[in-house]
């Protein structure tokens, strides 16, 4: 079936609006917002597999050929990404089921999220800049409606601040998109990297520099890196748990996708000024998180600050551009969207027990709860990069690949951050888990088991993700591919 | 201060918007039908529709609106959704890609051959789900109080 690749954007649609019929029973809701979700991890599974044996796989909407219609492209690395994404959202929707509280499930929380499903699927899925502008403003549109869902102080407060910062960068999106099109003079993705590649030989490149770096602001926005990242902590603290697990695991890595793209085919002929741009802003990127995740006693801020960490450890691998580090920084993204959602979700149900977020009130969680301990502590060492979890395998390659570039202060640093990630996470480890146990107000009406299931699911994910590194290898290999010799994607989209 | 009870009456405006009211509504229908071959089309059709609505709502209270219109207009924005990725998944069936319009001569019975393009259904959705934007919007704005 030639429009297989679009089913992951359309299930979570028609979910979405039957879900706006449903708003008056939160048991049908439930269910239908559930089993969608797991529909949608099973067609992006046989997405992933279809890519794997048959190429890239392209659908020209509306029948109109390629760069004159609207192209949806699934090459490995967006078919990876979807399914990744799906996973994630599987486990927020299960996690909501309880975690989340019937007043806003009644206000139209699973269909935002539905349509928050719909536009992250679409945007790595497209193969067209304006749509992966529209996309993005999907995306970002339900995700205002999920950080103001609930209404309570801080979530007003913080929503002003992040719909600001969005609405400047999506006006960027827009210039930066227009520039690009008066230059070119084409839209479809495939068809701008073969322009740009024409004219690049003949006059100055000067101009798409200029583009690729206003790209990089907007983007940057989007993803969170060094100079760009100052909404993010606010905004992902004002949020419930799940929502905010949703947050931290997929909008950012939006934004990173969106540079890898745009980089691999756009911005990479111009004798590397960009790509020495977006090695130092990632490095930059990485102490500043460091630096946050030290510093403060409150869980939620810690994880939130680990965010801004991967994005800079992912773009410096995406950075030096060699087969090796690429290939480090895809496995390390899609690790870092499961173990993110794990741990966000792990540290709601920390807050959830003990009714605080501050470390410095918690302690002894081990005695009371040791499934959610040890769950946690997986979690952890996966995030660090502990060998057989996880996040080893992608570090070590981008480290590899940072070496043999010879950029080594960078790749010192991303070897270094490991470290500082590791004491940051074990720091709510040791004062949240172990010590004395402690009363708490609330923690018997808490239903501590059903809202385990979903991390359960992820950490279990991600340590067969780690365990099974031999397994992934071929996949994202062939991804990485695709971004290394873009001309295959490119044959693939104007069937030449 | 002078005590203020003149009695305000609404006469002109609300006789006025009687008329009023269906002007804007054939002229938004048209605006609706005429998108395909002049400037027009779902969005301005729906925009002019609910500025009829409006229209309505400055010259009667809310609630009177509510009972010439019982739409939960919510519903009605779902239900222009419905109506766009209907004819996106309609060209699914036939193994065609997404958003594949058709279209055709057809023999109705009382108009006779007409053209017909399914496009215009793709417009239908545009148009409910502005209608419905909208109109939610003034309400929840509008309605505040309660």
């Amino acid at each position: 079936m030639i429009n297989f690749l679009i089913l992951p954007i359309l299930v979570p649609l028609i979910t979405a609006v039957i879900l706006i019929f449903l708003n008056k029973s939160v048991i049908a809701q439930r269910w239908v917002s559930g089993l969608s979700a797991f529909v949608t991890v099973i067609l992006s599974a046989l997405l992933v597999n279809k890519v794997k044996n048959d190429g890239i796989q392209t659908l020209n909407l509306s029948n109109w050929d390629a760069p004159f219609g609207i192209t949806l492209v699934s090459d490995m690395l967006s078919a990876l990404l979807v399914l990744t994404t799906s996973i994630v959202a599987f486990a927020c929707i299960i996690y909501s089921f309880k975690g989340i509280g019937e007043a806003r499930e009644k206000h139209h929380f699973y269909a935002a999220l539905q349509f928050l499903i719909v536009g992250v699927n679409g945007a790595f899925t497209t193969g067209d800049i304006f749509n992966l502008f529209v996309f993005f403003e999907v995306m970002l549109m339900s995700s205002y409606a999920l950080i103001l869902l609930g209404g309570t102080n801080i979530q007003l407060r913080e929503s002003i601040k992040y719909i600001l910062v969005n609405v400047i960068s999506s006006g960027l999106f827009v210039i930066a998109v227009g520039y690009l099109y008066s230059v070119v003079g084409t839209l479809n993705m495939a068809h701008i990297a073969e322009r740009i590649s024409e004219i690049s030989g003949i006059s100055q490149p000067g101009v798409i520099s200029i583009i690729g770096i206003i790209f990089l602001i907007v983007f940057g926005l989007k993803g969170a890196i060094f100079p760009l990242y100052f909404w993010l902590p606010g905004s992902y603290y004002a949020p419930p748990a799940p929502v905010m697990a949703i947050f931290g695991a997929l909008l950012t890595k939006v934004g990173v996708y969106s540079i890898i793209r745009t980089y691999s085919l756009f911005f990479y002929e111009d004798g590397g000024y960009v790509q020495q741009v977006i090695m130092i802003l990632a490095i930059l990127t990485i102490i500043a998180g460091i630096i946050g995740a030290l510093a403060y006693w409150d869980v939620k801020k810690i994880i939130i600050y680990n965010i801004i960490v991967a994005v800079g450890v992912i773009l410096f691998g995406v950075s030096t551009m060699n087969e090796n580090a690429l290939t480090g920084s895809i496995f390390y993204l899609i690790h870092d969207m499961i173990i993110k959602a794990a741990l966000f979700l792990l540290v709601g149900l920390m807050a959830t027990i003990s009714g605080t977020n501050n470390l410095k009130q918690m302690g002894g969680l081990i005695k009371n709860y040791p499934g959610f301990s040890w769950t946690f502590f997986l979690a952890a060492l996966a995030l660090s990069g502990i060998p057989p979890l996880s996040g080893f395998v992608g570090k070590v390659l981008i480290v590899q690949g940072g070496f043999s570039s010879e950029y080594f202060i960078g790749a010192a640093i991303v070897l270094a951050s490991s470290l500082f990630v590791l004491i940051s996470i074990m720091k709510i480890f040791i004062n949240g888990v172990w010590g004395e146990p402690k009363t708490y107000a609330n923690e018997k009406s808490v239903p501590y088991k059903q809202l385990l299931i979903a991390p359960v699911i992820l950490v279990i994910l991600s340590i067969c993700y780690g365990v099974g590194a031999d397994f992934v290898y071929p996949y994202i290999s062939q991804a990485a591919e695709s971004l290394i010799n873009t001309n295959i994607y490119i044959d693939a989209v104007l069937k030449e | 201060m002078e005590e203020r009870k003149l009695k305000t009456s609404n006469v002109i405006l609300q006789s006025m918007t009687k008329v009023l009211l269906f002007l804007i509504m054939i002229f938004s229908i048209y605006i609706f039908f005429a998108g395909h071959y002049t400037p027009g089309g779902g969005f301005v059709g729906g925009l002019l529709t609910s500025g009829a609505i409006l229209l309505l709502l400055l010259a009667y209270d809310l609630q009177t609106v509510r009972n010439i219109l019982p739409v939960n207009f919510l519903y009605m924005v779902a239900v222009g959704l419905v109506f766009a990725i209907g004819t996106g998944v309609g060209s699914l069936i036939f193994d065609k890609p997404f958003l594949t319009h058709a279209f055709g001569d057809i023999h109705v019975p009382i108009l006779g051959e007409l053209h017909l393009h399914t496009a215009t259904l793709f417009d239908l959705g545009v148009y409910l789900v502005v209608v419905g934007v909208t109109m939610s919007i003034i309400q929840t704005i509008g309605g505040d109080d309660e």
